[in-house]
C-alpha cells in the first residue's frame, strides 16, 4: 500500500477495522509470538536450572554404588540404577521383536482374506486407542496378572512351581549362630525344634543341634551354647536362590515388571516402527516383487534394511521412555525398601524413577537434594540414549544423501 | 537347497539350482502365522485391561455380599466355610452378623452400590468404623477435573499460539531452537515434574499468596500443563502445516495480514486437527499420576479451591498400592473401580480425538 488511505466511512458502519487497527493486531500478535515462544524455553530452563542447582552437589561416585539408607547422608542409589539396566533390558529384549512383527503385519501384509482383513483394522484402531491409555491402567493390568496371577498360581512364598531355589527354614541359635535346616516344600507349616535334629552352620556342615527344654537349661559354656536351641521353638523360612530362578506366580519380580513396561511401550514401538517402514520408498518394494521375491523376502532382504535406521530411532525412543516411568513399577512393586542389587529374574526391585519419587515424597530436606541428583543421573542417562538415536538419524542422512 | 523346482519340465533346463518351491510356501506362511500371532497380541492386551478392571470392579460392588469364610472342620478335612452371611445395608453396617452354618461372627462392611459410587459427593473409604465408610467417587473427580483444567488453561492456548508461530511466522533458524526444546519436555519423566511442581512451583506460589498449603492443586495443574504443552504444539502444527498453501496465498492475495490469515482462514481450515489434539491433550493431563502423587495431595474432598489440597483419581490408586491394606478388602477393590471409571473416560476422549482427527478432516485438492 503507498500510504495510509482513509477509509470510506460507509466502511466504518460495516464494521471493517482500519488498516492501522489491522496492523497493530498482526504486530501485536507477533509480539505475543515471540513471548509464548521463549516461554516454553524459560519453563525448560528454569526446570534444569533448579534440579542442577538443588542436586549438583550431591553427586558423588558413592552416590552411585551404595544403596539407599534411612539417613540422607551416605546414601545412594546404586540398586535402582542395577533394577533399571535389569528391567529395561528384559523388557527391550521382550517387547522389540513383538512390536517390529506386529509393524510389519500392519504394514507390508495387506491381507486380502476377509477375516484377515477385519482383523488388520481391528489390530490398528486398538493400537492407537492404546497409545492413549494411562500408564496406571497397565500397572493395574500387570498387577492382576503378572503378580498375583489371578490368584490360579498360589502365592510368591507359596508357589505352583519354582526352580532353582532352596528353601530353609532358618534357626537363630543360643550362641548367635545361624542355623539352617532344608526344607522341601515351601507350603508346609515351619518346622519346630525337636530333639535329635540335625541343621546346616554357616560353612555348610551339618551339625548336631544341641536341643535343651528351656531357656534356663541352655548351657553356659560357650562353645556348647552355639548349637543350642530350645525345644519347641518355630523358625523364619527363607529362600537361596541361584541366578536362574523361575517361579510361577511371578510375584513382585523383575519379570513382571519387564513385561508391564513391555505393555506400555508396545503401542510406541509399533506407532514409530510403521511410520519408519512407510518411509521406506515403494519403488524398491515393486522391484523386489518383480524380480519374482516373495512377500516375505522382499521384507526381510529389502525393506527391513532400509527401515532399520528408523526402527532404531523409534526403538531408542521408546526405550527412554520405558527408562522414565514410574507409575506401572509404583504400582506393582507398592511400598518396598530395596537394599541390594537385583541377582537373579524373580529378584526384587527397584528402578531410579521409583527411587527418586520415594526420595521426593519424603519431609528432610536432604532427601530431596539427593532426589535432585538422582534426577541428573536420570537425565543424563536419558541424554545419553537420545544423542545415540539422533546420532543415527544423522549418520544415515549423510548415508543415504 | 539342491533339488530342482516342481514346475520346471526335466528337458531343456540349465544346471543351475532353485530352491525348493514348496519350502518357501511353507516358510512364508510360517512367517505370516508368527506375525499374525505377534499381532493378536495387542488385541488380548485391550481384552485383558477390560476383562481384570471391571472382574475387580465387580467384586468391588458386591463386596457388600458376605460370605463366611472361616475354617470349620467338615469329617475330619478343613475346609472354607462359604455360607452367605447376608448383605450389608446402610442399617447393619458395622454391627457383627453370625454365620448360621458355623457361628462365626462377621462385621457388615459399609455398603457399596453402583449408583452410589456415581453420585456421591463423600470419599471416606479409610475411616475406622465401618458404617461411616462413603464411597461416593465424586470428590476424586473433582480433583481430576480442577488439575486437569488449570493444565490445559495453560496448555491450550499456549500451545496453540506456539504452533501458530512454528508453522507461519518462525524463521528456520528460531525452528531449530523451538522444536528441540519442546520435544525435551516432552521427554523428561513425569517424576522430575513432580519433584519441580513439590520445591519450586509450590513455594512460588506460597509466596504470591500466603492461601497456598503444601500440597495444592495449583502446582499440580501447571506443571501438568507445562508437560502437556509440546503434545499440543506439535500436533496442532502437524495440523496445520496440513493445510495447503494455495489457502493462505489466496488470502495474503486478498490484502490480509499474516494475523488474519493465521486466525481467520488456516486454523479455522485445520479446525479438526486442532480439536483432537486439545482432546487428546486432555486425556494425556488426566490420566497423570507422578506429579499428582507427589504435588496434590491425599485428602479427598469435594472443593474448587486451587489452593486446597485434594486428591485425584490416580492419586487414590497410588495411596493404595503403597498403603498396608490387604488385598481383599473392599477399599483395596475400590482401587479397581476408579481405575475402571479412568480407563473408560480417558477411552471415550482418546476415541473421540481420533475420530475427530480422521473424519472429519477436510481434504484440499
Amino acid at each position: 500500500m503507498a500510504g495510509e488511505t482513509r477509509a470510506h466511512p460507509l466502511e466504518r458502519l460495516a464494521g471493517q477495522l482500519q488498516p492501522r487497527d489491522r496492523k497493530f493486531w498482526d504486530l501485536s500478535f507477533r509480539i505475543l509470538c515471540i513471548a509464548v515462544a521463549t516461554m516454553s524455553i524459560c519453563f525448560l530452563i528454569i526446570l534444569l536450572a533448579s534440579i542442577f542447582y538443588q542436586g549438583f552437589n550431591s553427586l558423588s561416585w558413592n552416590f552411585l554404588i551404595h544403596y539407599p539408607e534411612p539417613q540422607p547422608g551416605a546414601a545412594g542409589i546404586g540398586p535402582a540404577l542395577w533394577g533399571t539396566v535389569w528391567v529395561c533390558t528384559v523388557c527391550a529384549a521382550i517387547a522389540l521383536p513383538i512390536g517390529v512383527a506386529t509393524a510389519i503385519f500392519l504394514e507390508e501384509f495387506q491381507p486380502v482374506n476377509q477375516w484377515l482383513r477385519r482383523l488388520h483394522t481391528f489390530v490398528q484402531l486398538n493400537i492407537t486407542n492404546l497409545a492413549g491409555v494411562p500408564s496406571v491402567v497397565y500397572g493395574i493390568l500387570g498387577l492382576t496378572l503378572f503378580v498375583g496371577m489371578g490368584g490360579r498360581f498360589g502365592t510368591a512364598k507359596d508357589p505352583y512351581f519354582s526352580f532353582g531355589v532352596r528353601y530353609y527354614d532358618q534357626f537363630w541359635s543360643a550362641g548367635e549362630r545361624v542355623l539352617l535346616v532344608p526344607v522341601a516344600d515351601p507350603g508346609s507349616p515351619p518346622t519346630v525344634v525337636e530333639p535329635g535334629m540335625k541343621a546346616i552352620n554357616n560353612e555348610g556342615q551339618w551339625v548336631d543341634v544341641n536341643v535343651v527344654k528351656s531357656r534356663r537349661q541352655l548351657p553356659r559354656d560357650k562353645s556348647e551354647r552355639e548349637y543350642a536351641l530350645v525345644e519347641g521353638r518355630s523358625s523364619g523360612r527363607i529362600e537361596k536362590p541361584s541366578w536362574y530362578f523361575f517361579r510361577l506366580p511371578f510375584g513382585r519380580s523383575i519379570l513382571a515388571g519387564a513385561l508391564t513396561l513391555m505393555l506400555v511401550i508396545l503401542p510406541i514401538v509399533i506407532i514409530s516402527t510403521q511410520e519408519a517402514l512407510r518411509g521406506v520408498p515403494g519403488s524398491l518394494r515393486e522391484a523386489g516383487l518383480g524380480m519374482g521375491a516373495t512377500k516375505w523376502q522382499v521384507v526381510r532382504n529389502v525393506t527391513l534394511p532400509a527401515a532399520i535406521p528408523g526402527i532404531m530411532t523409534g526403538s531408542i525412543l521408546a526405550m527412554s521412555r520405558a527408562i522414565g516411568e514410574a507409575a506401572p513399577i509404583l504400582i506393582l512393586a507398592g511400598a518396598i525398601f530395596i537394599t541390594s542389587n537385583p541377582s537373579n529374574l524373580m529378584d526384587s526391585f527397584t528402578v531410579m524413577p521409583l527411587q527418586i519419587f520415594d526420595w521426593v515424597g519424603r519431609p528432610q530436606h536432604d532427601f530431596h537434594k539427593l532426589a535432585a541428583a538422582g534426577i541428573i543421573l536420570l537425565l543424563g542417562i536419558l541424554f545419553l540414549f537420545n544423542s545415540v538415536a539422533v546420532l543415527i538419524r544423522q549418520f544415515t542422512q549423510k548415508q543415504s544423501s | 537347497m539342491a533339488t530342482l523346482s516342481d514346475s520346471t519340465a526335466a528337458t531343456n533346463e540349465p544346471s543351475f539350482r532353485f530352491r525348493s518351491l514348496r519350502l518357501t510356501y511353507i516358510k512364508e506362511w510360517g512367517v505370516k502365522s508368527i506375525l499374525i500371532a505377534c499381532s493378536t497380541l495387542s488385541v488380548f492386551v485391550t481384552l485383558a485391561i477390560v476383562v481384570v478392571l471391571f472382574t475387580e470392579a465387580r467384586a468391588f460392588f458386591h463386596a457388600d455380599d458376605v460370605y463366611c469364610n472361616a475354617t470349620i472342620k467338615d469329617v475330619g478335612v478343613s475346609r472354607k466355610c462359604g455360607q452367605f452371611v447376608g448383605t450389608s445395608t446402610p442399617e447393619t453396617a458395622g454391627k457383627e452378623v453370625a454365620c448360621t452354618k458355623c457361628g462365626a461372627l462377621h462385621e457388615m462392611p459399609a455398603p457399596v452400590t453402583l449408583v452410589g459410587f456415581l453420585t456421591g459427593t463423600k470419599w471416606d473409604p479409610l475411616i475406622g468404623g465401618e458404617s461411616d465408610k462413603n464411597f461416593g467417587v465424586w470428590p476424586l473427580i473433582t480433583g481430576t477435573m480442577l488439575v486437569s483444567m488449570i493444565a490445559m488453561v495453560l496448555a491450550l492456548p499456549l500451545g496453540l499460539i506456539t504452533a501458530i508461530y512454528l508453522s507461519e511466522y518462525a524463521h528456520r533458524r528460531v525452528r531449530s531452537i523451538i522444536k528441540p526444546t519442546l520435544e525435551v519436555l516432552a521427554g523428561i519423566p513425569t517424576v522430575v515434574y513432580g519433584f519441580f511442581a513439590l520445591t519450586v512451583i509450590t513455594p512460588g506460589l506460597k509466596l504470591l499468596n500466603s492461601g497456598f498449603s503444601t500440597y495444592n492443586a495449583m502446582a499440580g495443574g501447571i506443571a501438568v500443563g507445562i508437560l502437556c504443552l509440546p503434545i499440543v504444539s506439535s500436533l496442532v502444527e502437524d495440523a496445520l502445516q496440513a493445510v495447503p498453501r494455495s489457502l493462505r496465498e489466496g488470502a495474503y492475495g486478498l490484502g490480509a495480514t499474516k494475523f488474519e490469515v493465521s486466525t481467520k482462514v488456516v486454523v479455522p481450515a485445520a479446525l479438526s486437527g486442532v480439536i483432537s489434539a486439545f482432546l487428546l491433550a486432555v486425556s494425556r493431563a488426566i490420566g497423570e499420576t507422578m506429579i499428582v502423587a507427589l504435588a496434590v495431595g491425599s485428602r479427598p474432598q469435594m472443593s474448587f479451591d486451587p489452593r486446597n489440597d485434594m486428591q485425584t483419581m490416580t492419586g487414590w490408586m497410588v495411596q493404595m498400592a503403597l498403603g498396608d491394606v490387604s488385598n481383599y478388602d473392599v477399599e483395596y477393590l475400590s482401587m479397581y473401580a476408579v481405575a475402571a471409571l479412568l480407563f473408560v473416560i480417558t477411552l471415550a476422549l482418546t476415541f473421540a480425538g481420533n475420530l475427530v482427527r480422521y473424519r472429519f478432516r477436510e481434504e484440499y485438492h
